[in-house]
């Protein structure tokens, strides 16, 4: 940019500036992303909007995630002491409780 | 002056109780999503991203402090939703819970509905305080007894024991909504409900879970030339025919059910004329609605957009009767709100108990409070300094010109990463609840 267009685009500015703060901010917005489209709110930013959430491969990668997760966030668990082994059927009472562990909010203590 | 709900120039706030863990460390899970009062404002309850749920209650007054309104402690907590995998899409469905709603009581019981991004449920939230004692075939501990060994017969009876709270799921509502669910509202009917997501606003029956009808649809033929979407929608307080939903273009439709099935055709459009000479690349953002309430009486109903809080009265379609600049200042910094998204922040406002105050919150973990009839404003800060136990809110004050006051706060200072979205106002008393990130505050005025 030429020091002319510099100044010019500066007067500019300080015009904007006297008649809306907006325009000077949106000024300054084009001059960062020139590539930037005249309409911020157009199809595409709105279906992105609509597709909110985080897309995964499949359900096998959202499954390891979560599990990744897990790992991280709890201690690990003592391994349940097992007899059932072998010849022995299990029946329900017999199977350890699968408990989901919830974590109680903060806001509850 | 003090009455009900009188006006913020009679009222001196204090801070009352703060809830959640004050420590830096912010887990996800922890950021409050909801607060919401019930319509006794004997219980309030906040959403979490984590899908939790916890419910306060009031405590009783005390005759031995009769100045002091009741504390709020933990009544009940569960876990509302779980994150969930949509296998068609590949996409995850958040447990955040978007909003509550509580219906009000017919019975002993409470019941709220909970939603997330494509689930709503309806919760009853009970109390035992009595169990039966002195079965014939059980044990004290729940073991049966052999029949044989029973020689005399007795007749259980209910003993009081320890206070109870149970919540259960009784109605889940779920695969009505494509798109993300923003809003529900319970209808003055008391049996029917509208959820809204960015494109559709449907009707159900809290009875009936595997039907619900369709009666907004703006989704066009061609995506392509989709220009708004729904931002909010709530039920008239009294007129069971009457809802309204706002857009991301600044724009409110009222819709009438009596007038036909599909409500695509409004009633009434609620749209400020904007001057074409001050539109910038901002205008349409900042314009979009984040909050639609309609007041306590019916009469009057108000938006939140990016930087302010207009009042609509629902006769005049053309221009909101009131508007009041939450922070104007920001204008100057749209730019950089932009860049690091906090443009799209969706902040909630609400009306208090005679709709002649509202409120809503800002950044920095301050919160406005507007007036109406007085025409003055004050803003607050949530914090930590201001937390000793019934200690008068300052007034806080951002400065905008060059020169900085004492006590002043500059708009470069402000911290935008705290920001107040969600608050809630006791339905009759000078009571409110504001949410930081991920602490609940509780202000109450003071009672001399």
């Amino acid at each position: 940019m030429s020091d002319e267009e510099v100044k010019s685009l500066e007067e500019q500015e300080m015009q904007d500036k006297v008649i809306s703060p907006e325009k000077t901010e949106e000024a300054k917005l084009k001059a960062r992303y020139p590539n930037l489209g005249a309409r911020p709110v157009g199809p595409d930013f709105l279906r992105k909007r609509l597709q909110k959430g985080q897309k995964y491969f499949d359900s096998g990668d959202y499954n390891m995630a979560k599990a990744k997760i897990k790992n991280k966030q709890l201690p690990s668990t003592p391994t349940e002491k097992t007899e059932i082994t072998g010849e022995h059927i299990p029946t329900p009472q017999d199977l350890p409780q699968r408990k989901t562990s919830i974590v109680a909010s903060k806001l509850a203590v | 002056m003090a009455g009900p709900g009188g006006g913020s120039s009679d009222v001196q706030w204090c801070f009352s109780q703060v809830k959640g863990a004050m420590d830096d460390d912010v887990a996800e899970a922890d950021i409050i999503s909801t607060v919401e009062f019930n319509h006794s404002g004997e219980l309030l309850a906040t959403g979490d991203k984590g899908g939790r749920v916890v419910i306060f209650q009031q405590e009783p007054e005390s005759k031995n402090q009769p100045q002091c309104r009741g504390e709020y402690n933990v009544y009940s907590t569960f876990q509302s939703h779980e994150p969930e995998f949509d296998y068609l899409k590949s996409l995850e469905i958040e447990e955040k819970i978007n909003k509550i709603r509580w219906l009000p009581q017919k019975n002993a019981a409470q019941f709220l509905l909970s939603t997330n991004d494509k689930t709503i449920k309806l919760w009853k939230i009970s109390e035992r305080d009595k169990r039966p004692e002195g079965y014939n075939l059980k044990e004290e501990d729940g073991r049966y007894r052999d029949p044989n060994t029973v020689t005399t017969l007795r007749v259980p009876v209910f003993r009081p024991m320890d206070l109870m709270v149970e919540a259960s799921p009784r109605r889940v509502f779920a695969n009505a909504h494509t798109y993300h669910i923003n809003s529900i509202s319970v209808n003055s009917d008391h049996e029917t409900y509208l959820s809204a997501d960015d494109l559709r606003v449907n009707l159900w029956h809290l009875e009936i879970t595997d039907r619900s009808f369709n009666i907004v649809d703006i989704k066009p033929a061609n995506m392509e030339e989709l220009t708004e979407v729904i931002t909010a929608a709530e039920f008239h307080p009294h007129q069971c025919n009457t809802f309204v939903y706002s857009s991301s273009k600044g724009t409110i439709r009222l819709c009438d059910m009596r007038a036909s099935a599909l409500c695509d055709v409004h009633a009434k459009l609620f749209e400020e004329p904007e001057d074409p000479n001050n539109r910038s690349f901002f205008s349409e953002i900042i314009s979009s609605i984040s909050d639609v309430k309609f007041s306590h009486s019916g009469r009057y109903m108000m938006t939140r957009d990016y930087l302010s809080v207009k009042i609509w009265d629902l006769h005049m379609e053309t221009q909101p009767v009131e508007t009041y600049q939450v922070h104007e200042y920001l204008r100057s910094k749209l730019c950089s709100l932009y860049e690091n998204d906090c443009i799209f922040d969706k902040f909630e406002c609400c009306w208090n108990g005679n709709d002649s105050v509202v409120m809503t919150g800002s950044y920095n973990n301050f919160f406005r409070m507007f007036d109406r009839g007085y025409r003055h404003d004050v803003t607050f800060e949530a914090s930590r300094e201001n937390s000793k136990p019934r200690s008068v809110l300052k007034p806080r004050k951002v400065s905008t010109g060059g020169k900085r006051k004492k006590d002043e706060i500059s708009v470069d200072s402000l911290d935008f990463s705290k920001k107040i979205l969600h608050t809630a106002w006791h339905p009759l008393d000078n009571i409110i609840a504001v949410a930081t990130t991920n602490n609940l505050y509780i202000f109450q005025d003071k009672v001399n």
